[in-house]
């Protein structure tokens, strides 16, 4: 399809200053080039969660899966194994994919699997009203924890590194053109890509005035390297006050699940042989 | 429901009692600890009786765990089909001390025990396993050829037909294994002629081996499954063939992964299916859930062991019915079959897959350790054809909406890549388009559209042999039952003069086709290896009354021997 409308008519309901604008808003800007560039938008799969930023799949008017909370992962690992022709972007929370979903950010990373994830991480839940997430700062109050949490943020992007994740990003959504540059590497890269899109929450964390004066840009980096990946990781470990790094961490090369699991086309007269001839085999 | 008053299994029976009913059979046990091979010799040994034209069904019993512990597997061989072994064994093979201590109720006068010399002191014929391994160089793994070789003598099986069955069914060192089988071939004496029947060999699988053949057959893409007894050996299965059926094998970190990316594949227009156990199976909850509200085909292969919980990991129950027909958040619509057997396993497995993709439902297959691991006899030619089902597609005139209305609720489909199709799935409530709502007049309509596909779903299946009448056809006293219990139930039906009355298709449920097969019964008894007597709580739920139960549930099949004499006594 071409020319088409990127942005369907369904009423946007994230409150006025949500960090889930940018982001829509990057990938509005990425699809749009991408078919004025030529390639069709029909090959474009979105997965998302359930969450706020979840509601993206509905707002952008390209083939999508609105799947479970955690879930979104393993339902984009399953549509590039059937077509890996496609171009399959998760869209997650850091409820999503850092707390009910764990395990499957973590074995995506390990498989190298062609997807790209952006992780819409405003470190709070939304949707369900102010609770604590993975990435909250220690002592959080939220509706769950009016006293403060009791538990570390663990930081995603060492995890990631520890994981076996071939791209590792973070970017900022007051920092639109570096994170369209971020997201467009991951899509471009082979393997497994991950983005960590630090956003605020304009209800329940609204830490703009944290996280301005702390970021900055990563340059002089080689993503190359892994041992300086791990140290540019861990100077902000989600809970410290510390400078935060923003850009490609890491990124190599390595062989994709979806190519390893490959099958060769069968037809189904070749299928019914191989039938046939177990049946034989067991007579 | 008091338990006390439920018939529970009772002590065995004297072998006299059913002697003649197994004139035309041939019954060995195999048994040693784990780790023997028990399971891949037991397989050899069925393989010698189906050479020699008889029907065949194994059971393998064992604990779950890898080495120790008494494994044995009972291969039944029989002029007619059957799916159970009686108490009784004419053979055993006993590669350890245990096994003749731990079967001897299965002896008759005329049992022949063959037994590895080095570990066993008993009469019958003594195979000195090390010594013979020892003249032939041979490795300890051959030790099992050699009992065979020796069994084959003791059954007066011509060493032909042994060579043949070890050269078709040994992958590695087919010689010498023949050397070692041969030795101890010529060392024992032919003690019981086993003859020869007037059947050809036919095709040996265990029923996790044809559900897979089925699912294959019904164009399965892509096979997900997390390792769970007794669903695990379909796993293995399609993983080794994966290439030659040219399928993907996927096996990801957990059930929940599982599920879900069986619903990717779904959604990308591959046909999926997933195999678990009770346990795993909840973990797929959620996302069953999901194909239900986002119209996705999946086919679900749950075999039972017994629980709850943990429970017992390798051995049987059917005690997950319930848990199936109610499984996941909402309403939405559902297949289930239970197959009773290998045939029935290949010919509902195709089944299921045209059905969940016609309807766009997840389907399940609900089989049991008895099926799953079970070997049985199955002659490829008798399966019958399965029709082709038409899946409607999208015209491109008109933009696509995945969750078009239609009067059969069945919306055309289409897939990512498709031109010009924007295909959105979605696991909230959504209208046609598949964009999120929450507008009662359209969630009504939504709901609607997905169940009016129940009512097409139960049409369509009525087209198929959903349940099945055997035994004395009108006879007035009958047997209800479900899945495995086929086997064990026909054969006592047969020698009791009863009808057995078997649905597959348990949801949606033939009610017209059961009240057809129930015509004339004056007293239906339901035969099930659960508590609470599942199948029969479904029938009354739909008006039929259930008259007697008769429940198993200590892991075990029935065995025919108790179950007739219970039945016996339920008639008198």
């Amino acid at each position: 399809m071409t020319g088409r409308e990127v942005i369907t008519g369904t009423q946007n309901t994230w409150c006025p200053g949500c960090g889930n604008f940018s982001i829509q808003h990057t990938l509005k800007n990425i699809l749009m080039e991408r078919e004025q560039a030529g390639q069709s938008l029909d090959d474009v799969v979105l997965v998302s969660g359930i969450g706020c930023h979840a509601k993206i799949a509905d707002y952008l008017n390209i083939n999508s899966f609105y799947a479970l909370h955690g879930r979104s992962i393993p339902v984009a690992t399953g549509i590039k194994l059937a077509n890996p022709r496609l171009t399959v972007i998760c869209c997650t929370g850091d409820g999503d994919s850092y707390a009910e979903g764990l395990d499957h950010l973590i074995f995506a990373a390990k498989r190298n699997i062609d997807i790209t994830v952006i992780v819409h991480n405003n470190r709070v839940y939304g949707l369900t009203t102010g609770q604590y997430t993975p990435t909250s700062p220690l002592g959080f109050k939220g509706k769950s924890t009016p006293s403060g949490t009791a538990e570390y943020p663990f930081n995603p992007l060492e995890l990631m590194l520890a994981s076996g994740a071939t791209y590792i990003a973070r970017g900022y959504t007051k920092k639109m053109e570096l994170l369209k540059n971020l997201i467009l590497g991951g899509i471009g890269h082979r393997g497994f890509a991950f983005i960590d899109v630090l956003q605020i929450c304009a209800t329940f964390f609204p830490v703009a005035d944290y996280y301005s004066p702390r970021i900055y840009e990563l340059s002089g980096h080689d993503p190359a390297d892994f041992e300086s990946a791990c140290k540019k990781a861990r100077e902000w470990d989600y809970n410290n006050d510390a400078p935060i790094a923003l850009g490609t961490f890491f990124r190599r090369t390595l062989a994709r699940f979806d190519e390893k699991m490959a099958v060769r086309e069968m037809l189904p007269e070749e299928r019914n042989k191989a039938i046939r001839d177990l049946l034989l085999e067991r007579m | 429901m008091s338990l006390t008053s439920m018939p529970t299994y009772l002590p065995v029976r004297k072998y006299q009692n059913i002697r003649k009913a197994c004139m035309n059979d041939i019954s060995v046990l195999i048994g040693g600890k784990a780790g023997d091979g028990i399971n891949s010799a037991g397989s050899l040994v069925a393989q010698l009786l189906n050479h020699l034209g008889y029907s065949i069904y194994l059971y393998f019993d064992y604990p779950s765990l890898i080495r120790g512990g008494h494994n044995f597997a009972i291969i039944r061989g029989s002029k007619n089909n059957i799916g159970t072994c009686w108490n009784h064994v004419d053979f055993v093979l006993a590669l350890n001390e245990e096994t003749l201590e731990q079967h001897k109720e299965r002896y008759t006068p005329d049992t022949v025990i063959i037994f590895n010399a080095d570990q066993v002191k008993s009469t019958g014929q003594g195979i000195p396993v090390t010594a013979i391994l020892a003249a032939e160089h041979a490795p300890a793994i051959m030790g099992n050829s050699a009992v065979i070789g020796g069994f084959a003598k003791t059954a007066g099986i011509p060493w032909d037909s042994v060579e043949a069955v070890f050269r078709a069914h040994i992958p590695k060192g087919i010689d010498l294994n023949l050397i070692v089988a041969r030795r101890a071939y010529g060392l024992a004496e032919t003690v019981r002629t086993v003859g020869k029947t007037a059947q050809p060999p036919r095709a040996l699988l265990t029923g996790n081996e044809a559900i897979g053949l089925g699912l294959v057959k019904g164009g399965l893409d892509a096979y997900i499954s997390y390792p769970m007894t007794p669903s695990s050996s379909l796993l293995h299965f399609l993983a080794e063939y994966h290439d030659k059926f040219g399928i993907m094998v996927v096996h990801p970190e957990n059930e929940i992964a599982v599920m879900l990316m069986a619903l990717g594949f779904a959604y990308s227009g591959k046909r999926s299916a997933v195999g678990t156990s009770g346990g795993g199976f909840c973990l797929m909850t959620e996302g069953l859930s999901l194909a239900g509200m986002a119209e996705l085909p999946v086919v679900l292969v749950v075999s039972q062991r017994t629980g709850p919980s943990t429970g017992l990991p390798t051995y049987t129950a059917q005690s997950d019915l319930h848990f199936i027909l109610h499984a996941g958040q909402g309403e939405y619509p559902r297949l289930i079959v239970a197959p009773g057997d290998v045939q029935e396993s290949l010919y509902w497995s195709e089944i299921a897959m045209n059905m969940a993709w016609k309807f766009q439902i997840p389907a399940f297959i609900l089989a049991d350790k008895t099926l799953s691991e079970g070997t049985y006899s199955v002659d490829p030619e008798a399966v019958p054809e399965v029709p082709e089902v038409e899946l409607p597609g999208w015209a491109g005139t008109t933009p696509y909406l995945r969750y078009a209305a239609t009067p059969s609720g069945i919306s055309p489909l289409a897939f990512p890549g498709k031109k010009d199709a924007v295909i959105k799935v979605n696991s909230y409530a959504h209208d046609e388009a598949g964009i999120t709502t929450e507008e009662a007049a359209l969630v009504g309509q939504m709901t609607r559209k997905r169940m009016v596909k129940e009512t097409g779903l139960s049409e369509e299946i009525q087209g198929y042999p959903g349940v099945t009448v055997s035994g004395v056809p009108d006879a007035p006293t009958a047997l209800l039952c479900w899945g495995s219990t086929k086997g064990v139930c026909n054969e006592i039906a047969s020698l009791l003069g009863l009808r057995v009355i078997r649905p597959v298709v348990l949801f949606p449920f033939p009610l017209t086709q059961l009240k057809k097969a129930i015509a004339g019964v004056r007293k239906l008894i339901v035969v099930e290896e659960n508590v609470t007597a599942q199948l029969a709580m479904l029938a009354e739920q739909h008006g039929i009354h259930v008259d007697e139960r008769v429940l198993r549930y200590d892991g075990r099949p029935f065995v025919p021997d108790e179950l007739l004499v219970t039945i016996k006594e339920m008639m008198a």
